[in-house]
């Protein structure tokens, strides 16, 4: 291993002259990181809704008042019939329809069911979804001040206590920054190599290094060791963008988080690596790497949970290191815990680390055929 | 090991790409300090037989032993034993002088105080003392030549392989790489050339003739030349390789 060293020394002096590449290294996380934590709100509030008031009594505007005081609601107008209402609808700029029919006080007066109707715009199942749980949930509230009204009773008979724990305020950037510090590794790690022996290659670099006593693996080593180094200052970046813009606690063990972070890089940049071996130029690197986000950003459990895949994208989530990365970062980062809890993944990454250099390592050839 | 008096020895070389024959049952022997010349035109082999001496491209036949290791069996020890400069400026073009000898004789396995110690005397042999702090890319062609010799040269290879080393190079700049050739050779070097160019031929000791993958002609640049009559060596390059493409065609 005594040519790491130079080898070692001639990528990082490259990487440190390639100030676009490296700007771009540093600028992404910044900026990914303002977008998903700004932008990104997986719960829905202020749905543009629109009410349909036939009955205008003091019993229907106050129903009125308790969506809108869920938070989920936002009442942008009121409309005089129906054919309005599908057309604010239909035009998207409602996404929800409260309808209080004209016998609504009535029934409730008389003590027969009444009725609202909410009409949701379920194009959009994240929004519509949210709409009918908190619709559910208005009539819920009713439901039970009117009957324990009525049976005279002080106290509910049962009641349900949620603790949500390790973010008791549900906040989206609690669960985003944390992922969003893995997406980020992944996406310009693995470019970022997967360039790096195809531009050696295309410059005519390689066959001038080839033609020296270098081991492939002092090879393969000395390019991904710099950029090691990258990934660990877009990760301090992101975490510490994370707790002081976002608010974003850093509870667990920081010290065994970069330990950890330290092998999910080397993973990365190996699997970037091996990228390198399989395609002849850099576009392809490119194309290559790009085919390789998508997986990730989907399947990993970044934005979507993975327990509601079938099955068979579980199995390639589980390929993925990103995915077993995302467990320890939420792990250390939310939950505060430790080696005890997380061991297997760590172990995974381990292996993943280890076992793609060796694949790269064994489809790269020191010679030109 | 082989005979000592031998540095290259070539039995029955040959390569193919697909149905392509590019190098045919090629024997050579090459003896230390020798300058020996490989000429033909483009796509006659040049290149191939180059790239096979330096464990680059595995033959298809036969064999080769390079400084008295055999090419098949240990391509790894070869690139201890030899220096290369392809036809394609082969260097870092985003680094300096100094880093791309320095990274160089690192590859090569030189360390501290010996490392520093050859770097500054290839650096006065090949007189690029001003340049050091310059970046590669910006060099000038001859310049460039001289710092890919440079770095060939860091581990003292007994045999150095030089593939159209002159292409794109001013010939002020040309003449004085061939007097370093000539320089390297009389301290035992033994250099392998392609050339495209008649004069540079002339300065090497022996030149080998090569045409559609095979050799045409081998001997002294005289030898040769007197083949056909005595004209001169590129009345014989011509005369020989038609007559070789006719015999082909028949």
């Amino acid at each position: 291993m005594r040519r790491f060293g130079p080898m070692f020394r001639k990528e990082f002096i490259q990487m440190r002259r390639d100030r676009l590449t490296l700007g771009i290294m540093v600028g992404i996380p910044i900026i990914q990181l303002l977008l998903f934590g700004f932008a990104i709100q997986t719960d829905v509030r202020h749905i543009p809704t629109v009410v349909l008031d036939e009955s205008r009594t003091p019993s229907s505007r106050d129903i009125v008042a308790a969506f809108q005081n869920t938070g989920n609601f936002r009442i942008v107008s009121h409309v005089d019939g129906r054919d309005a209402l599908d057309a604010w609808i239909a035009r998207g700029d409602a996404q929800a329809g409260i309808v209080i029919p004209q016998d609504f006080p009535r029934d409730l007066a008389r003590g027969t069911t009444a009725t609202i109707q909410v009409i949701v715009d379920a194009s959009d199942p994240l929004s519509s979804q949210a709409a009918l749980a908190a619709a559910a949930g208005v009539a819920q509230v009713r439901n039970l001040a009117i009957l324990s009204a009525a049976a005279h009773r002080g106290a509910l008979p049962l009641e349900t206590r949620v603790r949500p724990r390790y973010n008791p305020g549900l906040r989206s950037p609690n669960y985003i920054v944390p992922g969003l510090v893995g997406v980020i590794l992944t996406i310009t790690l693995v470019l970022v190599t997967a360039m790096a022996i195809v531009r050696e290659r295309e410059r005519g670099t390689l066959e001038q290094l080839i033609v020296t006593p270098i081991t492939k693996t002092e090879l393969m080593l000395g390019k991904i060791a710099p950029y090691v180094g990258v990934g660990l200052v877009q990760m301090t970046t992101v975490l510490l963008l994370g707790r002081f813009v976002f608010d974003v606690p850093l509870t667990g063990n920081v010290a065994l988080l970069y330990g950890v972070a330290f092998v999910f890089i080397v993973a990365s940049l190996a699997l970037g690596l091996f990228v390198s071996t399989l395609v002849r130029t850099q576009q392809q690197a490119m194309q290559a790497s790009f085919f390789f986000v998508l997986p990730n950003i989907l399947l990993s459990g970044f934005m979507f949970p993975r327990q509601a895949m079938p099955v068979f994208f579980q199995w390639i989530g589980a390929l993925l290191p990103l995915t077993h990365f995302l467990k320890v970062l939420r792990g250390i980062l939310l939950k505060g815990v430790g080696v005890a809890e997380l061991w297997q993944e760590m172990l995974i990454l381990l292996l993943f680390a280890t076992v793609l250099i060796a694949l790269s390592v064994r489809r790269f050839r020191k010679t030109l055929d | 090991m082989t005979d000592s008096a031998v540095t290259v020895e070539t039995r029955h070389l040959t390569r193919r790409f697909g149905p392509i024959v590019a190098v045919r049952d090629l024997n050579l022997t090459i003896a230390p300090g020798e300058v020996f010349g490989l000429l033909g035109p483009n796509g006659s082999g040049k290149t191939t037989t180059i790239r096979m001496l330096c464990g680059l491209l595995e033959p298809s036949e036969g064999t080769a032993i390079v400084a008295g290791v055999d090419v098949r069996e240990s391509p790894d020890l070869i690139k201890e034993r030899i220096g290369y400069m392809s036809q394609r400026f082969g260097l870092y073009e985003d680094l300096t002088v100094a880093e791309n000898m320095d990274f160089f004789a690192g590859i090569y396995g030189l360390e501290g105080p010996s490392r520093r110690g050859r770097i500054a005397e290839v650096v006065s042999f090949l007189g690029l003392n001003r340049r050091l702090n310059q970046l590669a890319g910006t060099l000038s062609g001859g310049w460039k030549q001289r710092l890919g010799l440079a770095c060939a040269l860091m581990h003292r290879p007994p045999v150095l392989f030089l593939d159209e080393p002159t292409a794109g190079v001013d010939p002020a700049a040309r003449r004085g790489f061939w007097s370093t050739i000539a320089t390297l050779a009389a301290q035992g070097t033994t250099v392998i050339v392609t050339t495209h160019y008649m004069d540079e031929a002339g300065r090497c000791h022996r030149v080998g003739l090569m045409s559609q993958g095979h050799l045409i002609a081998l001997g002294t640049p005289d030898e040769v030349a007197q083949q056909v009559g005595g004209k001169s060596l590129e009345d014989a390059f011509i005369i020989l390789q038609e007559r070789d493409e006719q015999e082909q065609d028949a």
